[in-house]
């Protein structure tokens, strides 16, 4: 097992290194600039300004400068927010992309799995139909307008909850819901394919035929067999929930990390595009990692070891 | 100053007569107002910042040696009188005897100060040039000129503030109240000079509030700075001020009485919120246009050009497109800016009607040009930067160029650093664009058509233009000043580089109960004064 943590240690540091590497490259390759304006600065100020910020260095010599910055950590000044590091950006977003991410998924696993579950027991009755018809739409509706639905119905109509901003419980259900909208669909069909499946096995007859209840079989068998491909989408639904949360996070006004991560792009703030693509990268081959570690604790056929090892 | 612009008055709404009625006003209990700025502030140095929704907020929180009174006019601030040399060169401030939030003394060399950090190449400040008027602050600022003390701005005592500037600059009064121009605390400022103001409790400032709570992309408040010289004058309680980017969502908070006053409604609820009475228009000194490149075939021709620009109708594009209650540019510069005579404005003087949407004359200038009825004019290519509203527009603009001058004209866009690249190189055949002043003054706009200027992306180059401009600098007198300005706008306008299309306006959604605050042509909101009536 050390072995296994170690090797992906390193595969972790490679993958940080060529998104880095890849980035900067790409960064640099569209036109225009950080301080590059629609109102164009006299040469001289636009020198001061490179100047101050190290713009003029040659790019090899700005690359090694802020690797080397990197491995201490330190992801160099916002371009854009001035007086703002990059660090300071990602300290005070990701918090709160990260609460409202989770809350996201968990709403997503427990509204999607229970709802496959329930349509797959009762294959082609109207719990199934209902159940997929409501699937369908959460699969399709992309999530500004679930977003905009919610906020018009639940905060300028009935005034139940805040329209946005950030801060106590009550800002958090809207939100969550929009983002939740799709992974729960997806869960849900997911969920109801891989339970039909399991249903058929040979194993599930023999629990049945020696006397277990169905409902007994439903949770010990039929459950955590279907579960793996949740389990599985975890990782990308993560990643997709926290780089994608940027128009939810807009239309609710939440001052989370999924903005940076698209304005940066077009504001030129290098600082800031490199830091939050590096800061991703990282989390999500953690998470990865995570998601493989939980595959051996639910299904001990799969080995994350050779048995040699 | 020879109160140059003191009739800009009817160019100025004052928000606080916004309502006709005169019943009796009532203040609310609770004086508290929300706004929304819009963005998260880029900074709050002033000496730094370029955007107006910085500007609001650092206008609140400090104050310069004049204030703008509800007219547009300079008024006595932190400093009580002044004089002026007959040349117009030497400005002698008396400044009045005020506090820095925190209780520290200001003086005048407080800006003496705050001037000569704002002009070092290492403050790197984008918005230096504001401060190029003084003497030597060019060549401070560009590193020619080492020495700080030759730099036109010295307190002789620590009341006594003496200005000279590199020319009889008419508008300078007017500048004193620009953010650049700001006084910002120097023992505060030298401890972290980039990042000072990130912690609100070193936000000290000199104006009519002060930040409590700062909570990025979301929220800012403010409240009464106790040690402002008029506190008096100040009668909210709180200023709160949102961050939000997104105006569907501000038009949700106003809905839901969360929010006060925002700007720039979603172009769909215009005609809504104007019938429900909650739209307020303010003037907007702003100019939408098109560049031609002149450099390319066969926009290389003025006939061309003005054929081009002949063949639009602007109030059509305005009513069905932009909807917004812009005004028609026939003219390039808008108008709320000062003439030569007291009160005069430039663009009434000058008139809005240098063009004339005249199609049988665009179609004679297309077939002098060579293209009778269009024939063999080759396919044109508008750019603009990817926007639903800049896209509806040029989809206008082509078909009316189709259908009137009978041209082939293609649509192309491009992210925003894309095509200010694109621009830049000249790249490109027409290109949309737009220009906000800077300050109240024609020139805000017109110097940028010289040759050498950075925003001149049209290639167009004119000697006679160029000596207007440069020329203009050197005159005292306002009147023929203002002659030469006329004179270059001619020059533009018989040449057409541009295509002026329409003048901004500044959209408004407010609600009813708030009063005396002021918003300035430039888009600045003073809040000194505002107050919110009782309501439900």
């Amino acid at each position: 097992m050390g072995g296994y943590v170690l090797r992906r240690a390193i595969s972790v540091i490679l993958v940080v290194f060529v998104v880095a590497t890849g980035t900067f490259i790409l960064m640099h390759a569209i036109p225009g600039g950080p301080f590059k304006k629609e109102k164009a600065l006299p040469p001289a100020v636009q020198r001061n300004i490179e100047e101050r910020y190290k713009l003029n260095d040659p790019l090899w010599k700005q690359y090694t400068d802020y690797l080397s910055n990197l491995v201490r950590g330190d992801l160099g000044p916002s371009f854009k927010y001035l007086g703002r590091s990059v660090n300071d950006i990602i300290r005070d977003g990701f918090p709160v992309s990260a609460t409202l991410g989770a809350w996201a998924i968990l709403f997503a696993l427990v509204v999607g799995v229970p709802a496959g579950i329930i349509s797959a027991l009762n294959q082609n009755k109207w719990q199934d139909n209902a159940v997929m018809a409501i699937a369908i739409i959460g699969v399709s509706v992309p999530n500004f307008v679930i977003a905009t639905l919610l906020m018009y119905v639940f905060a300028v109509k009935l005034r139940w909850l805040p329209v946005a901003l950030w801060g106590t419980p009550k800002h958090v259900i809207l939100p969550m819901i929009a983002l939740a909208g799709f992974p729960a669909a997806f869960f849900a069909r997911l969920m109801r394919s891989s339970t039909l499946d399991v249903l058929s096995q040979d194993y599930i007859r023999t629990a049945r035929a020696k006397g277990l209840s169905w409902y007994a079989v439903v949770v010990k068998h039929v459950v955590k067999n279907a579960i793996l491909p949740v389990v599985t989408y975890l990782g990308p639904l993560i990643a997709g929930i926290l780089t994608g949360s940027f128009v939810v996070e807009n239309i609710f006004a939440i001052p989370g990390l999924g903005r940076y991560y698209v304005t940066s792009i077009y504001n030129r703030d290098y600082t800031t595009i490199m830091g939050v693509t590096i800061f991703y990268s990282a989390f999500l081959v953690l998470v990865n990692f995570l998601v493989d570690i939980t595959y051996g604790w639910i299904d001990p056929r799969i080995k994350l070891v050779k048995a040699k090892e | 100053m020879r109160r140059l612009m003191s009739v800009l008055a009817c160019f100025v709404v004052l928000l606080m007569i916004t309502t006709a009625s005169f019943a009796a006003e009532t203040l609310a209990k609770k004086q508290e107002l929300s706004f929304n700025v819009g963005t998260e502030p880029e900074t709050l140095d002033p000496a730094k910042s370029t955007g107006v929704p910085e500007a609001i907020i650092e206008l609140n929180c400090f104050e310069g040696l004049t204030r703008m009174d509800e007219n547009n006019v300079p008024q006595p601030a932190i400093a009580e009188s002044w004089t002026i040399s007959k040349d117009g060169k030497t400005y002698v401030f008396k400044l009045r005897k005020t506090k820095w939030s925190n209780g520290d003394p200001l003086t005048a060399h407080d800006f003496e100060w705050s001037w000569k950090r704002a002009l070092a190449p290492e403050t790197a400040s984008e918005y230096a040039t504001q401060l190029w008027y003084i003497k030597n602050g060019q060549a401070y600022n560009e590193g020619a000129l080492k020495d700080a003390s030759k730099v036109g701005v010295k307190a002789l005592d620590d009341y006594t503030l003496e200005v000279v500037l590199e020319n009889p600059t008419t508008y300078f009064l007017q500048l004193c109240n620009f953010p650049t121009l700001m006084p910002v605390n120097r023992k505060i400022v030298e401890k972290n000079p980039e990042g000072w103001f990130q912690d609100i409790k070193n936000y000290v400032g000199n104006g009519p509030f002060k930040i409590v709570k700062w909570e990025h992309s979301a929220v800012m408040e403010l409240v009464p700075n106790e040690n402002y010289w008029r506190r008096d004058q100040v009668k909210l309680d709180k200023l709160v001020l949102y961050l939000i980017d997104n105006r569907q969502t501000a038009l949700s908070m106003f809905e839901t009485g969360q929010l006060d006053w925002f700007d720039d409604p979603p172009i769909s609820e215009i005609p809504r919120l104007e019938k429900e009475g909650s739209l307020f228009r303010t003037p907007y000194i702003g100019t939408y246009y098109y560049m031609f490149n002149v450099t390319k075939k066969p926009l290389d021709d003025a006939k061309v050009r003005k054929a081009l620009t002949m063949a639009l109708d602007r109030q059509m594009l305005i009513d069905r497109v932009t909807r917004g209650g812009q005004k028609p540019a026939l003219a390039y510069v808008p108008f709320g800016l000062a003439d030569g005579k007291p009160g005069a404005d430039f663009r009434t003087v000058g008139g809005n009607d240098y063009i004339k949407e005249n199609l049988a004359v665009a179609k004679k200038l297309l077939a002098d040009a060579g293209y009778p009825n269009g024939k063999g004019f080759p396919t044109l290519t508008i750019l603009y930067n990817t926007s639903e509203n800049h896209k509806k527009i040029a989809e206008a603009i082509q078909e009316m160029w189709k259908k009137n001058l009978g041209i082939n004209v293609q649509l192309t866009n491009q992210e925003w650093g894309v095509y200010l690249a694109s621009r830049d190189a000249l790249n490109y055949e027409v290109a949309r664009a737009g220009w906000i002043g800077d300050y109240m003054d024609p020139m805000t706009f017109l110097d940028m058509w010289t040759t050498t200027n950075g925003n001149n992306d049209t290639g167009w180059s004119n000697k006679t233009y160029d000596n207007l401009i440069f020329g203009s600098f050197k005159v005292a007198d306002p009147i023929s000043r203002a002659k030469m300005l006329h004179q270059a706008e001619d020059i533009l306008m018989n040449e057409m580089p541009i295509m002026p299309i329409y003048f901004y306006v500044n959209q408004n959604v407010m609600k009813p109960w708030v009063k005396g605050a002021v918003r300035s042509p430039l888009g600045f909101i003073d809040f000194a004064g505002a107050y919110v009536l009782e309501h439900k």
